[in-house]
């Protein structure tokens, strides 16, 4: 028995762990071990990577890549292999992963169980659109191979479905072509949330990549940062040396308080309003700014902390956002990171796929228990009158009529579950 | 027309190994032979490499490693007349020391695999870097050989006796163009390890042992200590007077 926690640091759990290491042996590996779940690096904030009580499959040493078209791009590999090394291999030859999430430290198999999306949604869509084909493995020892134009109903229950459908061993991807490492970037200070609305759609046209920073302590006279980038021409700049931190310890308490909140907002805005507002940024601080300062997750301190991603669609965006940047204002409970995200309007690949028209807000909240719970509460009204919903991926407590109500094709679903997996997430919002 | 740098791995399905094969192939055009015992696995390990480096060639071997015969053969026939830039020798299983203790057969099959067939392997590559006179030989020994404890004196006296041997072809190469270095990781993340990662040990990441290694060989040291922390734990457990050593639950 091992212990074994998830990004938000909510608690250790009491896991079996299996390390698979050799694909044409992880299904037998698996069928003798069940319940489980597969592990990737463990970088979701909830529950849906960890199934206490019972086993995890670790694949993070699955990780082979099995082919490559430098005519194509498309790009054959086990399940294990990390986004990360997918982008040093590959940007030097002039191809890269079309959609990312905000950090690289994510295997190929947990970014289509959680059918991620990145700065592009609006452009690219969600990572399960570039999967051509997966290989599934149940644990009854069966073998699906899948796609969008093979067993297509297999493939929209397994992309973004949470593990749930079986061991994902291997995936072909379609990269996209790329001029080099930098990004042409413009950062934008202002001043309301209408301002960000108004940005937000002017920006989408030209702009290939757009997010927004949100500093929510001022609720309604909020203001932010708007960041919008495009590929830049290939360059001869020298690549920068990057750095590697990391937080070394746990520190007793969470290092995140109402001081450090408004000393971190206030030093954050301003620093980049000051910024030049265009110019080449090489795409790891662009993209990935976290990635860095490793193990940033422990300034939260032992209790950890949560994530409340939402998206709410259009038509309620403006006023769902701002009633809930009104209630975290007015709760105390400030957030670190307040990220807001137009999203495309784009046929999701899965059944369970999180993105929807509309707009994502995510915040980070540290675990502060019954208070924190309350305002999560209050939010997830918010969100269901808006007709939206939250992110699995983040979640570890939304309650199983909001995600019911949020993923309409939640019943269909089941029926490509293997018996033999569990998840806490699925014990939570599934029943089983 | 790059020149291929010519490598051969010993044991090449091991974790550590085939990290270190996978930043060769990064650096520079490589014609790479990976010996195993598996060849499906190998297979799986080349088909990997070649998608990582930009000029690979790749060649997956099966050898009977207990076999002094099989192993002359398969050196013989993978290096040919040509010269040998690197070898790395990696192979070795993690007895469970008290099986050893119960069952005599259990005990030599460890001592054989782990101690006899990498020497084996090691004088089999020697001889042929002897005559062309360069190349560098890694030797995967460990720091549980440096002194031998009750936990796990069967792996220790295996991996004790890679250090020896290691140290004796040193002298004999000193001087010449052939290199002999002899690794030895601490405690590394790897299935090998993996109940001990489970009991909360702190395992080094096979992508930091594999970086070390391979820059160890480069630059031709003695002795690497994966990391260089291993260096001084082992310099204090060695000099412990025995009256206290014996005391220790280790
Ligand atoms: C700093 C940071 C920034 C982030 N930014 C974003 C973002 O911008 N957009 C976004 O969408 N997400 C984002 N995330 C979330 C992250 O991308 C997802 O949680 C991702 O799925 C984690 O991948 P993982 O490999 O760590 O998988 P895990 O978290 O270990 O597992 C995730 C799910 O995938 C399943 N799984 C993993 N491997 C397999 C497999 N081989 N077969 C079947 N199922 C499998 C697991 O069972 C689980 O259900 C971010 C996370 C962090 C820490």
């Amino acid at each position: 028995m091992a212990l074994v926690s998830s990004w938000g640091r909510l608690g250790h759990w009491e896991h079996e762990v299996l390390a698979l290491t050799d694909r044409e042996q992880a299904g037998g590996q698996i069928s003798l071990r069940r319940p489980g779940l597969a592990y990737g690096l463990g970088r979701s904030y909830g529950d849906v990577c960890l199934n206490p009580g019972g086993w995890l499959w670790r694949t993070a040493a699955l990780d082979r890549f099995i082919s490559f078209d430098p005519n194509t791009g498309i790009l054959v590999c086990e399940a294990g292999v990390l986004l990360r090394d997918i982008q040093r291999l590959f940007i030097p030859r002039s191809w890269m992963l079309p959609v990312t999430p905000g950090t690289l430290l994510v295997t190929v198999g947990g970014a289509i169980a959680n059918d991620v999306h990145g700065k592009n949604h609006h452009v690219r869509g969600t990572f399960g659109e570039y999967v051509r084909r997966l290989t599934l493995v149940r644990t009854d020892g069966e073998i699906i191979e899948c796609g969008p134009d093979l067993k297509a109903d297999w493939f929209a229950a397994t992309v973004g479905g949470l593990g749930l459908t079986g061991l994902i061993l291997t995936a072909e991807l379609q990269l996209h072509p790329t001029t080099g490492p930098w990004i042409d970037c413009e950062t934008i200070p202002y001043y309301s949330l209408s301002d960000f609305f108004d940005l937000s759609s002017a920006s989408e046209a030209g702009w290939e990549y757009t997010m927004s920073w949100f500093d929510c302590l001022r609720g309604d006279s909020g203001r932010g940062i708007f960041f919008r980038g495009n590929p830049a021409e290939a360059g001869t700049r020298p690549e920068p040396k990057t750095r590697e931190r990391a937080v070394p310890l746990t520190p007793p308490c969470s290092l995140v308080n109402r001081l450090t909140l408004r000393l971190f907002n206030d030093l954050y805005f301003n620093v980049n309003k000051r910024r030049n507002r265009r110019g080449l940024v090489h795409y790891q601080p662009f993209f990935y700014p976290l990635d860095h300062l490793q193990e940033w997750n422990r300034i939260y301190g032992p209790r950890g902390f949560f994530q409340y991603q939402s998206v709410v669609p259009p038509e309620h965006s403006r006023e769902a956002v701002q009633a809930m940047l009104g209630e975290i204002s007015s709760s105390g409970e400030g957030s670190f990171l307040a990220v807001l995200k137009s999203f495309g309007d784009r046929p999701p690949a899965g059944m369970l796929s999180f993105p929807r028209a509309g707009v994502t807000l995510a915040l980070d909240f540290p675990n502060r228990g019954e208070g924190t719970l309350k305002l999560f509460q209050r939010l997830d009204a918010i969100v269901a009158q808006a007709g939206g919903r939250l992110y699995p991926a983040k979640d570890a407590r939304m309650p199983p009529a909001l995600f019911r109500q949020g993923y309409p094709r939640l019943g269909e679903f089941s029926s490509y579950r293997d018996p033999g997996i569990s998840s806490a997430l699925a014990r939570r919002l599934m029943e089983s | 027309m790059a020149e291929f740098k010519r490598i051969f791995i010993v044991g090449a399905t091991s974790a550590i190994a085939e990290h270190c094969a996978r930043l060769w192939v990064q650096k520079a055009p490589v014609e790479i032979t990976l010996i195993g015992r598996d060849q499906a696995r190998l297979e799986r390990v080349a088909q990997d490499l070649l998608v990582r480096g930009p000029q690979v060639r790749a060649h997956a071997v099966t050898a009977d490693f207990l076999s002094a015969d099989a192993i002359e053969k398969i050196v013989q026939d993978t290096v040919g007349d040509g010269a040998v830039d690197l070898v790395l020798i990696a192979h070795g299983i993690l007895p469970d020391q008290q099986a050893c203790q119960d069952d005599l057969g259990a005990c030599r099959q460890a001592l054989e695999i782990t101690a006899v067939s990498p020497a084996l392997f090691a004088e089999a590559f020697a001889k042929r870097m002897a005559r062309a006179g360069t190349g560098t030989l890694g030797i995967i020994s460990s720091v549980a050989g440096d002194r031998g404890r009750k936990s796990n004196y069967v792996y220790g006296a295996a991996k004790g006796l890679l250090t020896r041997y290691a140290q004796g072809m040193q002298h004999r190469f000193a001087g010449s163009g052939v290199k002999v270095v002899l690794i030895k990781p601490g405690p590394t993340d790897t299935p090998m390890t993996a109940k001990f990662k489970d009991q909360g040990t702190k395992l080094i990441p096979v992508e930091v042992a594999a970086a070390q290694i391979v820059s160890g060989m480069e630059k031709g040291s003695p002795v690497v200590y994966v990391t260089g922390i291993w260096q001084i734990i082992m310099l204090v457990i060695r000099h412990l007077p025995r009256f206290i050593f014996n005391k220790m639950d280790l």
